[in-house]
């Protein structure tokens, strides 16, 4: 088994994660909808050419400049791109107008950019990356998809650097359809409150987080990837010894985990199954979440992702996303576990290195 | 990384056949399956011929005896139907007997349901069933339902390519020892969509398309589902399966050149060609036939011709493109050419590239045009995607 280490990460989202700092600046949100904080896309794209890319493109196309340029890597070995939606701006841009136009005086560019793979094939074609390129599109474990895939191309000898991002926009028909099934909150909570709403569904958000891992380690390098599984269906009953076998499968017991990054998005229906581990395996360990702070969305875990790979590097918790207050201590392995509306769970292990 | 990936089970619904056999069948007598829409209300009725699987929603919803309250989306419909036969054709009984899992392949999705009420949505509740299938994991969530399988479930959309990468993916788990068996294909039904948006592509053809001639004009769409069960060697040896077909290599490239359009010299074709032979291990001289990506479109039949010839010098192996029998089925066309391509190492048939008259003048490939019989042991496939994603397999017999 090669190893896998975090070595490079770049983050648009409704945080100011692209600017220095680690969360020291929060922004709250009063509404169910958070957009992410633009960065200057001039920097990172010619204009004429972010004019004609959609907006996941352009997030995706920063995040994972910004993760290569951390890494010190110019082209990567392979890019593996998770996303739910794909750039779901554009598909309600070409379904719209084949209906309010009856099928005419259509034009291509709002369908090519529907694809799902645009995103991941932009960032190669702008790279000139001629390496493998896959796109997973599976709800909420989109992101994790490519990190399995990622550690196995590691071990198949195929790669040394590995672009591996998640990225999702918002699509404004599609939030209104969410409101109206109640994914979406009805009520406008606050995304400070998020987590004691006590309502039915969320707050949704979009973002691009990309990471480059290695089999390398180097001075730069966040964390190590110890481990991913997916569970398209798991009830809440048997989610404690479903952790239990994959932590023992990676010799790792309860008390060796330092910290959890939890999925919570305050749908009062569906985070009984963090409640569960909260009071329960890890009622004793250091507690986080994020999704106040990112919304929710198909590849949000990915957030939760770049926010456990900081925390390992700083060594450091910023107070806001603290569920308890456990004593400080050296935060050495930190286990992942999100879902969405109880399906498709992830869990993930870290490792500081 | 010796080991072997068998393939013990496959399934498939198409526009020339709702079984593997129909599927062989209208393949042999040369019988494609393409008409102009009927299905679909579109005001591009009369004007563009498709490949339509000739069982209607209600249809479906009957056979697999899904309960009023189901939505699913045709994707998910034609999905389902596919991947339980694959897996009756493997004979398992128990599907959770070893580590299984599933990895599908869609591009559209449930965009059927989505252009059907999109603004009805807004107006009354009646279909809101449907909101929640729109995304593309939908459809394989309700295949791994039906089939039962609980924990790794996936799915890849990478356009036309979509399900040579989720065969890929299985293939590679095989081999990492993640997974003991994996369901592997996808599915894709037609959409007003899709339709329209080839359309304003300009790459549609007004007849039959023609693979590989010089004067093509255009792909036919068409809608599909294939699943594959790939199995373990220790699961083949334990239960003393009887294998159909090895996936022998795989390799998946980028053309970095266009979004929508092939390079001219075939770059990403090329290179996926010769990574498949890398992990394969075998000569390019070893294969008997190539299931060519063949849309009939006039950038990819020249584009896809000059790599061939790249990859396998003056000897190029007899090549047909089944697209003239199905019609493109975006990111099913891998999985429904993957079943094609064991049918022909089974049955030591190669099937014929309709509609071909003349060779394209600059590399003067002539396609095998009638049924031939001859010992193929090796079957190469390829499949090309928008995006520059070009992804090859390899089948062998052994």
């Amino acid at each position: 088994m090669k190893n896998c280490y975090i070595n490079g990460l770049g983050c648009v989202s409704a945080q100011k994660t692209t600017e220095s700092g680690f969360l020291d600046d929060i922004v709250f949100y009063d509404t169910n909808i958070l957009p992410v904080i633009n960065p200057n896309y001039k920097e990172y794209i010619p204009p004429a050419a972010a004019r004609r890319m959609a907006k996941g493109v352009k997030m995706g196309v920063v995040a994972s400049s910004l993760a290569l340029k951390d890494a010190h890597v110019e082209v990567p070995d392979a890019i593996i791109t998770g996303t739910g939606m794909g750039c779901l701006q554009d598909s309600e841009k070409f379904v719209s107008a084949i209906i309010d136009n009856d099928e005419e005086f259509l034009t291509p560019t709002s369908f090519i950019q529907s694809t799902h793979n645009t995103v991941g094939a932009q960032i190669a074609l702008g790279l000139q990356c001629k390496a493998y390129n896959f796109t997973y599109v599976h709800s909420a474990i989109s992101f994790e998809s490519c990190l399995i895939d990622a550690q196995m191309k590691f071990n198949e000898d195929e790669a040394s650097t590995i672009l591996v991002g998640g990225v999702d926009e918002h699509g404004k028909h599609t939030n209104d359809l969410h409101r109206l099934i109640g994914h979406i909150k009805k009520e406008e909570v606050g995304s400070a409150d998020l987590i004691h709403s006590n309502t039915d569904g969320s707050i949704f958000g979009e973002g691009a987080i990309f990471c480059t891992l290695s089999d390398e380690k180097t001075e730069h390098s966040y964390a190590k990837l110890v481990d991913v599984e997916i569970y398209s269906q798991l009830s809440e009953e048997n989610l404690e010894s479903r952790i239990k076998t994959f932590l023992e499968a990676n010799k790792l017991s309860i008390d060796d985990i330092d910290l959890v990054v939890l999925g919570n998005n305050g749908d009062v229906t569906f985070d009984s199954y963090y409640k569960t581990i909260e009071e329960g395996l890890f009622k004793k360990t250091q507690q986080v979440y994020y999704k106040h702070l990112s919304g929710e969305f198909n590849t949000a875990s990915a957030f939760g992702f770049w926010l456990a790979s900081k925390i390992i590097k700083e060594q450091e918790i910023p107070t806001l996303v603290k569920i308890n207050d456990q004593p400080k201590k050296t935060y050495k392995n930190v286990l992942l576990y999100n879902q969405y509306r109880g399906e498709n769970h992830s869990l993930v292990v870290l490792q500081s290195c | 990384m010796s080991k072997r990936v068998a393939i013990t089970g496959m399934g498939i619904v198409s526009s020339i056949g709702n079984s593997v056999e129909e599927n062989l069948n209208a393949l042999l007598q040369s019988k494609h399956g393409i008409s102009k829409i009927s299905s679909i209300k579109t005001r591009h009725i009369d004007e563009i011929m498709v490949g339509e699987i000739d069982l209607s929603n209600e249809e479906l919803i009957k056979q697999l005896r899904l309960p009023e309250s189901q939505n699913y989306s045709r994707t998910a419909l034609l999905g389902v139907v596919a991947a339980k036969q694959a897996v009756e054709n493997a004979g398992i009984s128990d599907i959770n007997d070893c580590r299984t899992g599933l990895i599908s392949a869609t591009s559209v999705g449930g965009m059927d349901m989505t252009e059907k009420y999109y603004y009805q949505y807004l107006e009354d509740e009646t279909n809101h069933k449907y909101i929640g299938g729109h995304h593309a994991g939908d459809s394989t969530h309700k295949i791994a339902e039906q089939l039962g399988i609980t924990d790794f479930v996936t799915t890849i959309s990478t356009a036309c390519s979509s399900s040579a990468n989720a065969i890929m993916l299985g293939a590679r788990m095989i081999k990492a020892g993640k997974l003991d068996r994996v369901v592997v294909g996808g599915a894709d039904c037609l959409s007003k969509f899709t339709i329209n948006g080839f359309k304003t592509l300009m790459i549609l053809s007004d007849t039959y398309c023609k693979p590989f001639d010089n004067d093509r004009t255009g792909l036919n769409l068409g809608e599909a589902a294939a699943f594959l069960v790939l199995e373990s060697d220790e699961i083949v040896a334990k239960e003393n399966k009887k294998v159909l077909a090895y996936v022998s290599g795989y390799g998946n490239a980028n053309d970095a050149f266009h979004q929508t359009a092939s390079s001219d010299n075939g770059e990403g074709a090329t290179l996926a060609m010769q990574k498949a032979f890398k992990v394969s291990g075998i000569l390019p001289e070893q294969i008997d036939y190539i299931n060519a990506h063949g849309t009939a479109t006039p950038n990819n039949d020249l584009s896809e011709s000059i790599a061939i010839q790249r990859v396998f010098g003056s000897k190029i192996p007899d090549l047909s493109s089944t697209k003239g029998f199905t019609g493109h089925t975006l990111a099913a066309a891998a999985a429904i050419e993957a079943v094609y391509s064991i049918l022909a190492i089974q049955h030591n048939l190669i099937f014929p590239n309709l509609n071909f008259n003349t060779a394209i003048a600059e590399t003067g490939i002539v396609p095998v045009t009638e049924v031939k019989e001859k010992p193929i042991n090796y079957v190469l496939s390829n499949s090309f995607g928008f995006g520059g994603n070009c992804s090859t397999l390899i089948f062998s017999k052994n």
